[in-house]
């Protein structure tokens, strides 16, 4: 079984941090990430329109590219990634039309999209193939006393069809916490939006989402969220910024990348230029959980 | 040959429209075998009866085609005709012109065409009817009601008081059903335990009636008049002569279960009397939850009993009862609610159901009829009730309405405010469906005067928050999303057809939707019978229904199987199967064909013979036998040869 | 204002396109609101998605194509998931943004973003923000 990796556009900028702790992670549990090449952006959003294939073509150049270089799988961090891919695939793979139309399209290709590489999120190969178990028996400085609340968002859970777990009632993340040594928090707005691509024409509106998220978070106990889609961690993280403007007793949380977490409890070093990727200092909680 | 006479219906102008019924009149005039042809408006009309008449009479008629509409309709009107003239009932033969012909047809030419066709096989087929007679079986005249609930119990009550045995099966240690569960009911807020608990005495002390609790059907073998029920009754390990209520051995039993009478809300003992009213009033020793009934386990209820009603060694019961027909009322039970995880019930103990609610309303439930929740105990002052919770979704749980919902939720809200005078009910609903006498009174009385605030809208979500439980849903009418701080949530539960109801289709064969509810006869006109012949359904086991229309459909299920028990013999039609015993080689293939057990080989003459009572003429062995010895009376291969080529001629 | 319905309003051609640009049947929908009260920005909303629906139904699409539901909504795919008849309320959604993106009319242009909130925003946010916003 071979595993490539796909990065997307903003594993490499603003998630850099993601990215990193992943693959240390990965290294460390003995299944290395290997980046395909010639990877380019998935399209971000699965455009549902029914009879607009070109909106499709990105998604399916990659996976087309996926299979050349021989990846059974290809496996994402990001959800937002994951959710796109996949249905992308889904949706042209149903219809044998649309199946010879955008193979029409990329004839420059080497070969013809056949839809056989699988798109698997980390956080099911984490549970699946490596399993929570042979995690936990690696967890050196475990996260103890640490109230985490899994933030899924929609991407991992909606459409049903692809959740990669119960889709209104996963567990997986709150599982991962658990045996990673902390604490996982169920909260009522875990599944709920963050007002995603909404934080570049209506930031107001992903202010209030962050406000309200977070202050579920909060009354349920959780002392950190951890998520795994880049535009969840901007809106949850970075516009805790405006939220603290608008908002006067508004207190701030620190937002993770799962694998950071896991990272720290894996026994690897935190790296410092990860504090700079956050906007809430996620260093302080760290400290006072005796973490790094 | 055959005299015989074609009557052509125009049914109005449902036939005549499309068929040239004129044309068709002097075109069959000569077939072969047609001694008089006439055609008329409406055949089935009593002129239209004595035009038949007095043909069979004046031109000494052999037999009868009458063209018209389908046999289900107006064969038997027929067939009525033919016997009163003389005739036996079996020359006639309906050519069905409407429902398969001119109803699905617009040319005139075309139909006209098919039309003729039509008549001349039903023609072929009556030269070669024979005269039959039905069929003909005693009938034992005792009833059987499955399930115990208040349908049951209507059944056999209605039954037994017409002076024909009863016996009553019920799988629970009392009977009562659901209903004995309920604080008050809809809409005139009548106690439920005052009405029904008449009626339990009643089956109990009816000298008509024998009653089994603890007790399942395990088969049904025979037919319509003959049925042998075997009955497995769970072994009494109290004696109900002996026990005298004293309640010594549940205060020594150490064991504590969730009590399903209370929806778990409470707790009893292993030794038990379900409610105090129950019937029969007697401890049950449930073994599932018992220690063992070894003594050195524990031994604790025995060695206290001393009316020595207890005894560890009684067995499992197999008991045979021989009836005449079946009554099927085996009730229903709550949709699933860990189904919709976005409730949150289990996960917070101030979410529960409405049957939980039920419990906490009723006199005789775990509060005393206080309204307390259960995570603290406290007396809710808002409270939000959901309708529709697994009802009307097809894409996840029910598709169809549960039909009593709408109602129980006003009654619980109402109870609730009479009780709480000062808290507020929310009823969140999609649809208000109070289609009953006074029901949209109790709607609109509700409304104006007792506060109960209606919100139209499906809840999304229920979380808690501190100790709140917070209800997101919405107001469609006045478009504004809606959050509520309720201190209890009531999720009213759509109905499904009973576990028990499930296993015992399995066991008898009968006929269900694609729900699981038993199927009737017919949607309209058959509602109370089962396809098989001889069941008779009653209560929720066919649909969702409320009292009222349980009631009248058990009595309705009652009336039914009382004209099968007042007849001294059951008749059958005789357009079944028969054997030739010359061609039969005793295969047997048959006998595996045969969807109603009918056909049977005889060990000493090899040959299989067919119980003509069971067999129901559907033709599976006829087409299933390899050398033709099957043969369907009145539908012979040569019938049907001569039919085939009337329609291969095209003439 | 009332809506004045004809048998040629119901179900016109723009009604059409959207269910089948959707692959959607407007006429599924039997209002019980759970799109809205599921929906995370139903109070940002001027019609809610049921209303949306309902106007479909009405064949009122000018008031839709001109609202703003259409680009609050974030297609979360909430409404879609609980909606009892299965029927994709986000697709209808994104079938009305299209119909408004064909005709270049979208709510996003570049020109419009400060130079400090571009440094800001991840890629993930401008793509996605573009390819749904932006004519």
């Amino acid at each position: 079984m071979k595993l490539g990796y796909f990065p997307g556009c903003t594993l490499k900028t603003n998630a850099k941090h993601f990215e990193d702790s992943a693959m240390q992670v990965m290294e460390l549990l003995g299944q290395p990430l290997e980046e395909m090449e010639n990877w380019i952006c998935c399209g971000t959003v699965f455009s549902m329109t029914t009879d607009d294939l070109m909106l499709q073509l990105a998604s399916i150049r990659n996976l087309l590219r996926a299979e050349n270089q021989g990846y059974d799988e290809l496996v994402t961090l990001c959800s937002m990634c994951y959710n796109t891919l996949k249905r992308a695939k889904e949706f042209i793979l149903n219809d044998e039309e649309n199946l010879r139309k955008v193979n029409d399209f990329m004839y420059r290709e080497e070969a013809k999209f056949k839809g056989t590489t699988d798109v698997v999120h980390l956080l099911s190969i984490l549970k699946d193939r490596i399993t929570f178990d042979e995690i936990k028996n690696k967890v050196t400085k475990p996260l103890t006393d640490l109230k985490i609340g899994a933030y899924y968002g929609c991407l991992l859970v909606r459409p049903k069809e692809l959740a990669i777990d119960d889709f209104e009632d996963p567990t997986i993340m709150e599982e991962l916490v658990d045996t990673l040594g902390g604490e996982g928090v169920v909260f009522p707005y875990r599944l709920e939006c963050c007002g995603a691509y909404q934080t570049v024409t209506e930031k107001d509106v992903t202010v209030k989402r962050t406000y309200e998220i977070i202050n579920s978070a909060r009354n349920a106990g959780c002392e950190a969220l951890i998520t795994s889609c880049p535009l969840c961690a901007f809106n949850l993280d970075q516009r805790q910024k405006e939220t603290s403007e608008e908002f006067l007793e508004f207190s701030t949380m620190p937002v993770f990348y799962f694998t950071e977490l896991m990272a720290i409890a894996l026994g690897l070093k935190w790296n410092k230029d990860w504090k700079k990727l956050h906007y809430i200092n996620p260093v302080p909680l760290l400290k006072e959980k005796g973490l790094i | 040959m055959k005299k015989i006479g074609v009557f052509i219906c125009h049914c109005g102008i449902n036939i005549k429209d499309t068929v040239d019924v004129e044309r068709l009149t002097i075109e069959l005039e000569n077939y072969p075998g047609v001694a008089y042809i006439e055609n008329y408006m409406f055949m089935c009309s009593d002129p239209g009866q004595n035009h038949i008449q007095d043909a069979i009479r004046e031109n000494k008629l052999d037999g009868v085609v009458v063209a018209a509409c389908s046999p289900t309709l107006h064969e038997s009107t027929f067939q009525a005709v033919l016997k009163e003239s003389g005739l036996n009932e079996y020359q006639m033969e309906i050519a069905n012109i409407r429902e398969q012909c001119s109803w699905v047809h617009t040319d005139i030419e075309q139909a006209t065409h098919k039309a003729k066709l039509i008549i001349k096989t039903a023609i072929e087929k009556l030269k070669l009817n024979e005269s039959l007679y039905p069929v003909s079986a005693p009938v034992t005249k005792k009833a059987l009601v499955i399930g115990g609930g208040i349908s049951g119990i209507q059944a056999a009550l209605d039954i037994a008081d017409a002076g024909f045995e009863v016996i009553m099966v019920e799988k629970k240690p009392s009977i009562g059903g659901h209903m004995i569960q309920l604080s008050e009911t809809f809409p005139t807020l009548d106690c439920s335990q005052c009405i029904l608990t008449p009626k339990m005495v009643a089956i109990n002390k009816h000298k008509n009636i024998k009653l089994y609790v603890n007790s399942e059907v395990e088969s049904i073998d025979g037919y319509i008049g003959n049925f042998n029920v075997k009955i497995k009754q769970k072994a009494l390990y109290v004696d109900p002569h002996k026990c005298n209520l004293c309640d010594d051995c549940t205060e020594v039993c150490p064991v504590l279960v969730p009590n399903e009478q209370e929806e778990g809300l409470s707790w009893r003992k292993a030794i038990y009397i379900p409610f105090p009213q129950a019937i029969p009033a007697t401890y049950t020793l449930d073994l599932e939850n018992c220690l063992g009934l070894e003594p050195i386990a524990c031994g604790k209820c025995r060695e206290k009993c001393t009316a020595e009603a207890i005894n560890y060694d009684a067995a499992d019961m197999i008991i045979e009862e021989e009836v005449g027909a079946v009554i099927i009322a085996t009730g229903f039970d709550l949709y699933p609610v860990e189904n919709i995880p976005e409730y949150g019930y289990g996960k917070y103990p101030d979410v529960i159901t409405s049957l939980q609610f039920e419990r906490i309303l009723s006199a005789t439930g775990p509060t005393g009829g206080e309204i307390y929740r259960p995570s603290d105990g406290k007396v809710p002052k808002e409270i939000v009730f959901v309708q529709c919770s697994g009802s009307r979704d097809p894409e996840h749980h029910l598709s169809y309405c549960s039909k009593i919902c709408c109602m129980y939720t006003l009654k619980h809200a109402k109870l609730y405010k009479h009780k709480v005078h000062n808290g507020q009910p929310y009823i969140f609903y999609i649809d208000i469906r109070a289609g009953g006498k006074l029901y949209e009174e109790f709607v609109q009385q509700a409304v104006s005067e007792e506060g109960i605030l209606y919100i139209r809208g499906k809840v999304a979500k229920i979380y808690k928050e501190g100790d709140k439980m917070i209800v997101v849903g919405m107001d469609t009418l006045s478009g504004k999303k809606i959050e509520i701080k309720a201190d209890l949530v009531v999720l009213a539960m759509g109905i499904v057809p009973s576990e028990g109801s499930h296993d015992l289709v399995k066991t008898l064969k009968i006929n269900t939707d694609d729900k699981g509810f038993l199927s009737e006869a017919h949607p309209k006109l058959r509602p109370v019978e089962s396809l098989q012949a001889g069941f008779y359904l009653a209560g929720t086991s066919q649909g969702p229904r409320d009292i009222p229309d349980s009631v009248s459909q058990a009595s309705g299920a009652a009336a039914k199987a009382l004209i099968l028990l007042s007849s001294d013999k059951i008749y059958h039609s005789p357009i079944i199967a028969s054997v030739d015993e010359d061609l039969c080689s005793g295969c047997a293939i048959c006998v595996g064909t045969c969807p109603y057990g009918a056909r049977e080989l005889n060990e000493v003459s090899k040959v299989v013979e067919v119980n003509e009572i069971l067999c129901e003429g559907c033709g599976a062995c006829i087409s299933a036998c390899p050398s033709g010895a099957a043969q369907q009376k009145n539908l012979t291969d040569d019938q049907i040869d001569n039919m085939i080529q009337i329609i291969a001629s095209g003439k | 204002m009332s809506l004045k319905i004809t048998r040629e309003k119901i179900k016109n051609s723009l009604v059409d396109k959207i269910e089948e640009i959707s692959g959607q049947n407007v006429f599924d929908c039997y209002q019980c609101g759970i799109c809205s009260s599921g929906c995370p920005v139903t109070d940002y909303m001027d019609y809610s998605p049921n209303q949306v629906m309902r106007l479909l139904q009405l064949g009122s699409v000018d008031e839709i194509l001109n609202s703003k539901t259409i680009w609050i909504c974030s297609t979360c795919l909430q409404c879609s998931t609980r909606c009892p008849k299965g029927i994709e309320v986000a697709q209808v959604m994104e079938a009305l943004r299209t119909i408004n993106l064909r005709q270049r009319e979208g709510t996003l242009k570049p020109e419009d973003i400060k130079s400090k909130e571009l440094k800001d925003l991840p890629p993930i946010a401008l793509v996605s923000a573009f390819r749904k916003l932006t004519g």
